[in-house]
């Protein structure tokens, strides 16, 4: 059974959201990183580039699969955690607190499409 | 179209250990127990055992079978001695692939043991019949009968010496077997594996193989999944069938030219193998490693610089042992030299690498 933080959204693919003012915070759930077991590479978008919701951002790469990031917003990126690059693995140890890239969201409406954790209990089982 | 999966002798043993079960060639198989990079360490620094009851067991035997192995096998066995182990392919008329192989040379006379890819058992089966009709052989595949442990590292010696009670192991050459007799069943002890390290393969009645399984664990040998059966074999240059060699790759294609002897009079595949060597063959497997920390998966396009596609990537890995990017590409012949800068598209972006050799890994084998 994978962690769930409270007080996050969640998206369909396993992206997690945490919302500060009009920046999105986003990383991928506990499910996602059980899923893809030892994490060895963070391919991350580079700060001022342009997001969309429901497109790819990116991708975590494990030993096996390599797997897309899709953005559950649209807009900037303001911020990236750069710890990843080398430490990709901070991601199985807490993938609540290895956040993966900072949106300055576009369209604030877009979150309404996400779960909240009660909603994503129900397909990360 | 739902075919039930088939288990190994040791199936229950994997899903006590928690392991994190796949279908693979039919059968449900473990990919890993505790992570694909600690099972890798463990074969790579000590000891870690693998079930690979899944791959097949085909005995041959008869008047003609010498004869007959060497036409079906692009490797000479005429001079092996009984007992030693022969690598090579088995070749339709074109020079594609049927399946790689071992061939083992057993101590009673005008019998060879073929060890085949799982996957393929049906398939390879099919095809040594049909080609058997001029030949007095008996075919007789047994894959079900036999279970199959690989004991690999550089601990596995002590591992079959102090756990496994064959102190004999210490004997036995690289690419050669030893036969024993165990709780009155016959059991094959070969120096061979798939990792790049020294190491043994155990074949045996199911439940002696599960006795051996156990007392391994009790040891504290590792055991160790196909997902890092996979990065381990990759890292030392080995290919896998499906991805490196198929029905349209050639071992000459491959780079594995050296199983293929082509002063032996005939065999299955020898004149198109004349033919690709002489004229060159479109394309060849090559090593490529990226100087960026982004994965080469299989399918993705191998390209020039300017953009121009020249190959596919056959298998890739973030290499666990040698920490970087490494991938096995079958490219255009013409950017196969060692030194040829390469370019790997992943996902959106092109990150830049060169041709290497394919034995990424210096193996440890026990010549």
């Amino acid at each position: 059974m994978s962690k769930i933080a409270e007080g996050l959204l969640y998206s369909e693919s396993h992206e997690w959201v945490r919302v500060d003012g009009n920046v999105a915070i986003i990383g991928v759930s506990d499910f996602a990183q059980a899923e893809m077991g030892d994490i060895t590479y963070v391919d991350m978008p580079d700060v001022d580039d342009e997001v969309a919701a429901g497109e790819d951002f990116g991708a975590l790469e494990s030993v096996k699969t390599s797997s897309e990031l899709i953005s559950p917003v649209s807009g900037r990126v303001v911020a990236r955690n750069d710890e990843l690059e080398d430490k990709p693995e901070l991601i199985n140890e807490d993938a609540y607190e290895a956040w993966i890239i900072k949106v300055e969201m576009s369209d604030k409406g877009e979150l309404d499409r996400l779960m909240n954790a009660a909603a994503y209990a129900n397909i990360a089982g | 179209m739902d075919i039930p999966l088939k288990q190994t002798c040791l199936h229950d043993l994997h899903v006590g250990l928690g392991a994190k079960m796949s279908p693979f060639a039919g059968y449900d198989m473990p990919i890993q127990y505790s992570g694909i990079i600690d099972e890798h360490n463990a074969v790579r620094h000590a000891v870690g055992v693998f079930d690979v009851s899944h791959m097949g067991e085909v005995f041959v035997s008869g008047p003609d079978a010498e004869s007959f192995v060497n036409y079906i096998f692009t490797n000479d066995i005429r001079p092996m001695a009984p007992g030693s182990i022969l690598y090579g392919m088995m070749l339709y008329h074109d020079g594609g692939t049927v399946d790689d192989l071992l061939v083992y040379k057993e101590f009673e006379p005008l019998h060879y043991l073929l060890v085949v890819n799982a996957s393929n058992i049906d398939k390879d089966c099919a095809w040594l019949r049909e080609q058997a009709e001029a030949f007095d052989v008996k075919i007789d595949d047994q894959s079900e009968a036999w279970g199959q442990i690989a004991v690999q590292g550089p601990a596995a010696e002590t591992a079959l010496k102090d756990l496994l009670g064959f102190p004999e192991a210490a004997d036995i050459a690289f690419y050669n077997f030893r036969d024993f007799e165990r709780d009155g069943g016959r059991v094959i002890v070969s120096r061979t594996g798939y990792t790049g390290e020294d190491g043994f393969e155990i074949y045996a009645a199911p439940a002696f193989i599960r006795k051996c399984w156990q007392k391994l664990m009790d040891g504290g040998v590792k055991p160790c999944g196909l997902g890092c059966r996979d990065t381990l074999r990759f890292e030392a240059g080995l290919p896998l069938y499906g991805d490196e060699l198929t029905a349209d790759i050639s071992p000459v294609m491959a780079g594995l030219g050296m199983f293929c002897k082509l002063d032996k009079p005939e065999f299955i595949g020898k004149e198109a193998l004349e033919e690709q060597k002489s004229m060159g063959v479109p394309q060849k497997l090559v090593g490529i490693e990226l100087q960026d920390k982004a994965v080469p998966r299989a399918g993705y396009p191998v390209e020039l610089e300017d953009g121009i596609e020249v190959g596919v990537v056959t298998t890739g890995y973030h290499s666990i042992s040698l920490e970087k990017s490494l991938c096995f590409a079958l490219v255009d012949s013409a950017h196969t030299a060692l030194g040829t800068p390469l370019f790997v598209r992943i996902r959106k972006r092109v990150f830049p690498g060169v041709v290497v050799k394919k034995r990424f890994y210096q193996t440890k084998y026990k010549k």
